[in-house]
Formats: structure tokens, sequence, C-alpha cells
């Protein structure tokens, strides 16, 4: 029971970080308001580089976001407002760059690396298990040695 | 053998790695403006807000756009440079006056000289974005034909001068002729 009151207790002080840096009204349509609040998220600020300009109150943010908000509401997809971005920021300015040669190796480095990981433990089971178990007599025989050496 | 080799090597290349990596400014982006035509832009001066300077005017010979605002430290620092380079005539200088007020801009241009052919006023950052401008001072070299060649990112040096852009203007005007 007291456990069950400190879970409640813990989720009483989980607060969560307050997007409330745009304070403009949302957009009319639902739909494009779901994007623009993807596109905070999505979007980085280039000035603080490790937030996203939903979550930055640099002037550059403020100046992103709505100009993200004026293109939107004249119709641009999401898409369309990424490209906008890219073709003047380049791959940084989206926390999940495109897959281009550039970015090529970041995208891929994971799964290479486990790829290696697992080739490598891989081999060296295969060599564990190719060696002879040693026998009773061989444990006993190391156990002299040690103790009487 | 490669039992030793096959370790070494590998720490030896995640040291080189590690090295070439401390050397690089994790804030630097690439611009991807570069080898792509100049942004347009039409915007009020600011010694004379009544006219208006347009990118069109950056065309038909090298010239340079530097973005700097007075609320800028580092525009500061470069101002001296700036003036310098100027002073030699090697290309024209334009400025882009980036979310800035007006009268403190021109009070600035007053006091420590004003190294440019004319400045823009990009009152609402919104010419600064089409630039991909995200940390002034940025200077932008731009080609005869209104091809972006190359952009500096922080206070520009005389030294920067002499190793990034002079070999550029002359490489840009040996290629023109």
């Amino acid at each position: 029971m007291s456990a069950l009151r400190m879970v409640l207790l813990l989720a009483l002080c989980w607060q969560w970080p307050a997007l409330a840096l745009d304070i403009d009204e949302a957009l009319e349509d639902p739909a494009q308001q779901a994007v623009y609040e993807r596109l905070l998220k999505e979007v980085r600020c280039l000035v603080c580089q490790n937030q996203p300009i939903g979550d930055s109150n640099a002037p550059l943010a403020a100046d992103l976001r709505r100009e993200i908000r004026n293109r939107l509401e004249q119709g641009d997809s999401e898409t369309d407002v990424k490209q906008f971005l890219l073709a003047r920021y380049g791959d940084f300015v989206l926390y999940r760059p495109r897959f281009t040669a550039q970015t090529a190796l970041l995208w891929l480095a994971p799964a290479l690396l486990l790829l290696l990981g697992g080739v490598s433990l891989w081999r060296v089971i295969q060599r564990r298990a190719s060696l002879p178990i040693p026998s009773e007599e061989d444990d006993l025989r190391r156990l002299q040695r040690e103790s009487g050496g | 053998m490669l039992r030793f080799i096959l370790p070494v090597g590998l720490f030896a290349g995640l040291v080189v790695f590690f090295l070439v990596g401390l050397g690089r400014d994790p804030g630097y982006v690439p611009s991807p403006l570069i080898g792509k035509p100049l942004p347009q832009f039409t915007l009020p001066r600011l010694d004379d807000p009544s006219r208006t300077l347009a990118h069109a005017e950056l065309l038909g010979q090298v010239s340079v756009l530097n973005v700097w605002a007075t609320w800028c430290v580092g525009c500061r620092q470069e101002h001296e440079a700036l003036m310098q380079i100027a002073a030699t005539a090697e290309v024209p200088i334009y400025g882009l006056n980036w979310k800035d007020d007006p009268e403190m801009a021109r009070r600035w241009l007053v006091q420590l000289g004003d190294p440019y052919v004319a400045t823009a006023m990009d009152l609402d950052g919104r010419v600064a974005i089409d630039w991909g401008v995200y940390g002034a001072p940025e200077t932008f070299l731009i080609g005869a034909d209104g091809t972006v060649l190359y952009k500096h990112i922080a206070p520009i040096t005389l030294e920067i001068w002499r190793e990034e852009f002079l070999p550029r203007i002359r490489q840009a005007r040996s290629g023109r002729s």
C-alpha cells in the first residue's frame, strides 16, 4: 500500500517541461497544427545547437517558428517546409537528417558496429568451442600444481 | 602476431579519429548555398530607408556580403579588419544589418567607420533565413555571376582574408577571363 502511495506521490511530482514559448494561438487546421508541433521538435535551433526550435528562446528560433507558421498557413506541406530549411541550413537543421552520401556513415554506423561486434563474438565462441574440454584429471593436476608449487 | 597488430591498429585508428575530432568545431555548419546562386532580396538601405538595396547590385563583379549587427560582439571584433580590407578596395563589401536598431547601426558606422559600399536593413530577419544565417558575423564571397563562392562564419581577420578570400577572388577572376 505504501509503495502505491509512493508511486502516486512521484507521479504528482512529475511535470512535463512546458512548451510555452510559442504563445500564438493554434493554426486553424488541426492537421496543420499537428505538423507545426512536429516540426518544432524536429528542427534544430542553429544558435543553441542541442535544442529544437520549439524549446529555444534564441531570436533565430523565434524567426524560424514564425517562418514555418507562415509557410504552413500558405499551404506548404511538411515536406515543403523541410526542403525550404534544408536548402538554407543543410542537413544539420533536422534532428533526423536525410540519408545521403554525407550522412550515410552516421546512419549506418550503429548497424556496422553491431555487425562487427557480432562477428567477433561469434568467432570467439567458435574458437572456444573447438578447444578440448579439460578432463577431471587435467583439473586435478592443475590444482595440485597450483597449490603444491 | 595478428592478435597483437589488430588491437594496436584499432587503437591507433581511434586515436587518429579522436585527434582529428578534437580539432574540429562542432558548432560549424557548412552552408548548402556554396556553388548556388545568391538568395534574392530587396531591402531598405540603412543610410536612406527610402532607397533599396537588391541582390542584383552585387552582380557584375566579385563582391562580399557581411552580416553584422550592433548587438553582435564578434562584429565589433572584426570591424577594424573590415575597415582595412575595404581600404585595399580589392572587392566591394556590402553589409546586411541583421535584426538591428537602425539608429544604433547608423551611429556604429559613424563612430567606427563604414567599410560598406551599401548596407541593407533586415529588420525582421526574413532575408537572413534565406541566406542560412545563424550567427553573426558571417561573410559571404559572391562571384560576378552571383554564385556564392565561400562563407566564413565568425569574425574575419586579415589572415583569413589573405588565406581564404584572396585566393578565391583571384581564382574567380581568372576563371572569368
